[in-house]
């Protein structure tokens, strides 16, 4: 499993707890108040480990990876 | 003046009756598979306010293969300065149920639910009395739900969200409507003006739409033209003229003007002297940057002030937020605050380059577009009134000073 992936977001589930930010800061900041500002596009291999437990960590389950289309 | 969709018996005739319309226009035909090919061919494009190309809706709703479709005619007119889908609902209900009834053909679909804004009543009246001089056959087929009068309303996921669970308020998507929509079944959301259209390429052809328009544009579009002109007014313009002619058609302007607001609060503004070029086209008017939306033209009369005006606006759609998203939440509510400040001459300290920042951390932040929608119009009056806006923030004083007098 080495597919690339984005990090998706359900904005309605997101109440701006802000651990992701704390788990994937390489990819995630907060806003001024609190909500993440993803960068978009492919997570790059070295930090997926950490966009995993982002995911998994959000206290509303509201981030998930999502396979990007592969690239020949 | 080239009249579709509104031609026919003039305004204060009321709604036309099932055979008065029939009598004008000929029953409509079935509504067929073939028919989502005519309206690909006419460049029919939703006058909602995205300007989707129907076709491309029609079609997806067609291909699902997870249940029996559903036809939710949305005619609930959230934006403040529309008065086009009401109206029509009012004046040619027939051709509204007869474009539903043509894309419920066309899709597949046995059930239509006609959406229509709580507070529209004479739209209500219309369609109800419209149902019921319809064949049995059609009326079981149609269902007539009132919307909230709320600003949202009409989004699609929140018009499907309100008819499967009671509350108009936006959904995450996926699952788009198209893809699981009323009852979980796709279901093809669009805007009521686009199915009169429909309706009427349904019976003249596509070749007969596209020569509707001016200059290789297609069709037609109805458009309330407000502000600095003698009354606000509702419009059908051919695609291809330009704003000058709307204005004109209105009635002309009634003294000077500054600047346009194009497409309602989830518009932009446009100084006047760009606007009046400026060609009635959804593809020509996006590739500047702009859009008719659901077909607002605002005239901003000389004397009235940008910030003012952008302020209120932000102040309106920051109310109407879902609160469900927190950018759109907490985001544009601090705009519209720091806004409000400037506008009424007391700005604190970076209120203006906050804004400015801020503006930037809305767009493709919320469920739906709502945070988008307002960032694109702060973003154009901070392009277009940009002097003013120093002028409020830095030094607390406007230009156009009878402008506070009456602001409130």
């Amino acid at each position: 499993m080495s597919g690339r992936f984005a990090i998706a977001i359900d904005r309605i589930k997101c109440d701006g707890h802000g651990v992701c930010a704390d788990l994937l800061p390489e990819m995630i900041e907060l806003d001024d108040w609190g909500y993440p500002i993803i960068q978009p596009g492919a997570i790059p291999p070295s930090v997926l480990p950490h966009a995993r437990r982002a995911v998994s960590g959000c206290p509303t389950l509201a981030l998930r990876l999502q396979a990007l289309a592969t690239k020949r | 003046m080239t009249l579709s969709v509104l031609a026919g018996p003039p305004p204060n005739a009321g709604a036309e009756s099932y055979a008065a319309h029939v009598a004008r226009l000929g029953p409509a035909p079935a509504g067929t598979r073939a028919l989502i090919d005519t309206i690909d061919r006419s460049n029919l494009r939703g006058k909602g306010g995205a300007g989707f190309p129907a076709a491309i809706k029609w079609r997806s709703v067609a291909s699902q293969r997870t249940g029996d479709p559903v036809v939710l005619a949305n005619g609930a007119e959230g934006e403040p300065l529309s008065r086009k889908d009401r109206t029509l609902m009012e004046q040619r209900p027939h051709l509204v149920i007869d474009g539903a009834l043509l894309a419920a053909g066309a899709v597949g679909a046995r059930e239509i639910v006609l959406y229509v804004g709580a507070d529209h009543v004479g739209a209500i009246r219309a369609m109800q009395r419209a149902t019921s001089e319809r064949p049995a056959a059609e009326r079981e087929m149609l269902r007539l739900v009132s919307a909230p009068v709320r600003y949202v309303s009409g989004e699609e996921t929140a018009a499907v969200h309100f008819v499967n669970a009671g509350i108009a308020l936006p959904a995450s998507i996926p699952p788009r409507p198209y893809e699981r929509g009323v009852d979980g079944r796709p279901t093809l959301v669009q805007n009521v003006e686009t199915l009169a259209h429909a309706a009427l390429i349904a019976r003249s052809g596509d070749a007969w739409f596209r020569s509707l328009g001016a200059g290789g544009a297609s069709g037609t579009t109805l458009i309330s033209v407000g502000g600095a002109v003698p009354q606000t007014i509702l419009i059908e313009a051919p695609q291809g003229t330009t704003i000058t002619d709307a204005v004109n058609a209105a009635g002309g302007l009634t003294g000077a003007a500054d600047a346009v607001l194009l497409g309602g609060y989830f518009g932009s503004w446009v100084p006047a002297s760009t606007a009046w070029g400026l060609v009635i086209d959804a593809d020509g008017l996006r590739a500047q940057g702009y859009s008719l939306g659901c077909g607002v033209i605002a005239v901003l009369p000389a004397g009235r002030c940008g910030v003012v005006e952008t302020a209120r606006i932000l102040a309106y759609l920051a109310h109407e937020s879902a609160r469900q998203c927190g950018p759109c939440t907490f985001g544009l509510r601090a705009i519209a605050a720091a806004a409000g400040r400037v506008a009424s001459l007391t700005a604190t300290d970076g209120d203006l380059d906050h804004i400015k920042r801020w503006c930037g951390l809305l767009a493709g932040r919320g469920a739906c577009r709502h945070p988008d929608g307002a960032a694109g119009l702060l973003g154009s009056a901070l392009r277009v009134f940009a002097d003013e806006f120093e002028l409020h923030d830095r030094h607390h004083r406007c230009s156009v000073a009878a402008a506070h007098s009456v602001a409130s």
